[in-house]
């Protein structure tokens, strides 16, 4: 990381509580393994992978409050974090404080609050920009989440209009077939707006996207490639740090959907070629509605800007207006400012906590739920080679996703059913909707147990 | 065994579920239309015989969760014979059941009672009405467009 901003002043004047690992008690009824007895023997310990010595997982479960409840009579055991994950007390008290103490708008006013909102904003700012690894060319502008971040890229190089939009007829815009809609669906318009051309870099049949392929499809055309860290639906994890040097190279603007990855361990963005990364809070156990755009400043500054108006101009007449300089220029309007300081409370929290420590834990939830769902009669795991992954999505034979489901949740088991905003690549491996099971610091062994005998349940009973 | 498996997967729906009944194709259908779930991609296609203003014959397919599929299954077997004015009146009644407008034990919905349990489960009600939506648009015309549950439940 060539800039690592410190967290001083993360949180204004009145410093938060720091983060404690050890803090708070863990709720009875806790890991209660009410389906192991359906299953021959541990699935975990049959993977050998039933031990996280190193993450304190009952320590931070007491940070997440949400976690302590019984659906259905049963404990939850929440496995949607690539859809949402929670947050910690951390976070929460951060949301508190900010509006207990601070909350007022910023850039604007002389008075204190608004000096204050000002700066704890802008103090957000620089530790997001230390976590992701940005350096000194880099900025970094709040969004509403990955999909306002990939939309400002897509619609900003066309939107300036015909003749000096950055993207022209005849241009070549590259996607990935990994993509979830929102990095895959702004390029179709951006596509159309320009008459570029709109190329799919194929996955295999096992949902493999490959280099080769890449240099096959890259001409000097090629203006933009955009590619996931992690596909949402699969967990495929794609070589992306190769890709985006073969698309630079080629010389494309190159972009990077980060919403799977951003709160694990992943290269600095120093260390990546580029331009464009997305990503959103409310997977790295920060706010719903929080994300952030970072990029190069040269890149960024091709962008048109959507949000025209308040905090974006440097000055207005009746008639026209000069644009402010970057990061004001793509924030147009009050931001969630009360939100950004959350997102850096969330960023705080996983490197107290530990991306690598975090990382292994998940990959061997993973891996103990691959073992055990393939090892039911019927089940079909998807990219089951992705080890890195941190969530396991699966067929069955003969049962919809949708009634899987409703029975896991029966038990107080939360997994996402349907297409996850990635139909395209269903379609492309010839499956209908699955059945994702994703994983978050806090998930135990004991709930992937409960997950693969609710799933061997569920299956019976339908077939 | 989970209340979802005593009121929502009851043994009749899930009869139907392993055996649809009037599943394919007809030879000449003169009305068809396809519904589709776009947050889980599941398709139905309705195709209908009408003889005047009577539902002569019948078949669907595609593929759904186990409450779509047995709900268009069991919906073929209700309206197969009767006219469209009662194939209309049944679909409102089961859609009333389904969103809580009307009392189960009220509604003359025979065989199609079982569907009931869905009530107490919001989110799967589009997946009771797929079927039942592909049916309306069918009658409604014939241009075999797409409908979706989203449009078609706001």
């Amino acid at each position: 990381m060539a800039e690592v901003l410190g967290s001083a002043g993360a949180a204004g004047p009145h410093p938060r509580p720091p983060f404690e690992p050890g803090a708070g008690t863990l709720p009875e009824g806790e890991g209660v393994n009410t389906g192991a007895a359906l299953l021959p023997r541990s699935f975990g310990e049959r993977a050998g992978v039933r031990g996280s010595h190193d993450l304190p997982v009952t320590d931070l479960r007491a940070q997440f409050p949400i976690l302590a409840q019984s659906i259905h009579g049963h404990p939850l055991a929440y496995l949607d974090n690539a859809a949402t994950t929670q947050t910690p007390l951390a976070v929460q008290q951060a949301l508190l404080h900010f509006e207990q103490h601070d909350r007022a708008n910023i850039h604007r006013g002389v008075h204190s609050l608004s000096q204050r909102a000002t700066d704890a904003f802008e103090a957000a700012r620089a530790e997001l920009k230390g976590f992701v690894g940005a350096g000194r060319a880099h900025e970094l502008v709040f969004t509403s989440g990955t999909t306002e971040a990939l939309n400002i890229v897509a619609q900003g190089l066309w939107a300036a209009g015909p003749g000096k939009a950055w993207l022209r007829a005849g241009d070549r815009i590259i996607v990935s077939g990994l993509e979830h809609h929102a990095n895959l669906v702004p390029w179709q318009q951006a596509a159309r707006m320009t008459g570029a051309e709109l190329v799919i870099l194929q996955p295999d049949a096992r949902g493999r996207v490959h280099a080769q392929d890449l240099q096959a499809l890259l001409t000097p055309a090629t203006r933009v490639f955009a590619i996931t860290a992690g596909a949402n639906a699969t967990g495929e994890r794609p070589a992306y740090e190769q890709m985006l040097r073969m698309a630079r190279a080629a010389g494309a603007l190159t972009v990077l959907d980060a919403a799977q990855a951003v709160g694990h361990d992943m290269p600095p963005l120093t260390a990546l070629d580029c331009d464009f990364m997305a990503f959103s809070g409310h997977k790295m156990y920060g706010p719903m509605g929080t994300g952030a755009l970072v990029g190069l400043r040269e890149s960024l500054q091709l962008l048109y800007p959507l949000r025209l108006g308040g905090d974006m101009v440097d000055w207005v007449s009746y008639e026209a207006a000069g644009y402010a300089q970057l990061p004001a220029r793509l924030e147009g309007g009050t931001p969630n400012v009360t939100g950004a300081v959350g997102l850096a409370a969330a960023a705080q929290f996983i490197d107290a906590v530990g991306r690598q420590a975090i990382d292994r834990h998940l990959h061997a939830l993973r891996a103990q739920a691959v073992a055990g769902l393939s090892a039911i009669d019927g089940i079909t795991v998807l990219a089951p080679h992705a080890t890195q992954a941190t969530l396991v999505s699966f067929v069955a034979r003969d049962v919809h996703p949708h009634d899987i489901g409703t029975l896991l949740d029966e038990r107080g088991i939360a997994v996402r059913t349907g297409h996850h905003c990635a139909q395209p690549l269903h379609d492309h491996l010839g499956l209908g909707p699955t059945t994702r099971a994703s994983f978050a610091l806090y998930n135990t062994a004991a709930e992937v147990d409960r997950l693969v005998a609710a799933v061997a349940h569920a299956i019976k009973v339908f077939q | 065994m989970s209340s979802a498996e005593n009121d929502l997967y009851q043994e009749v729906v899930l009869e139907h579920k392993r055996a649809p009944r009037n599943f394919g194709h007809l030879a000449a259908p003169t009305h068809r239309a396809q519904g589709t779930n776009p947050s889980c991609g599941d398709r139905v296609a309705v195709e209908l015989q009408l003889d005047g203003e009577r539902v002569a014959d019948i078949r669907f397919t595609g593929q759904g969760c186990a409450i779509c599929m047995a709900s268009t299954s069991m919906m073929t077997e209700a309206v197969k014979g009767r006219d469209l004015a009662a194939a209309q009146a049944l679909q409102q009644h089961f859609r009333a059941v389904l969103t809580g407008e009307e009392d189960p034990e009220d509604a003359p919905l025979g065989k199609l009672v079982s569907l009931a349990g869905v009530r107490q489960y919001p989110s799967r009600i589009k997946c009771a009405l797929l079927g039942w939506h592909a049916l309306m648009h069918a009658i409604a015309d014939n241009d075999g467009e797409s409908v979706s549950t989203e449009e078609a439940q706001s």
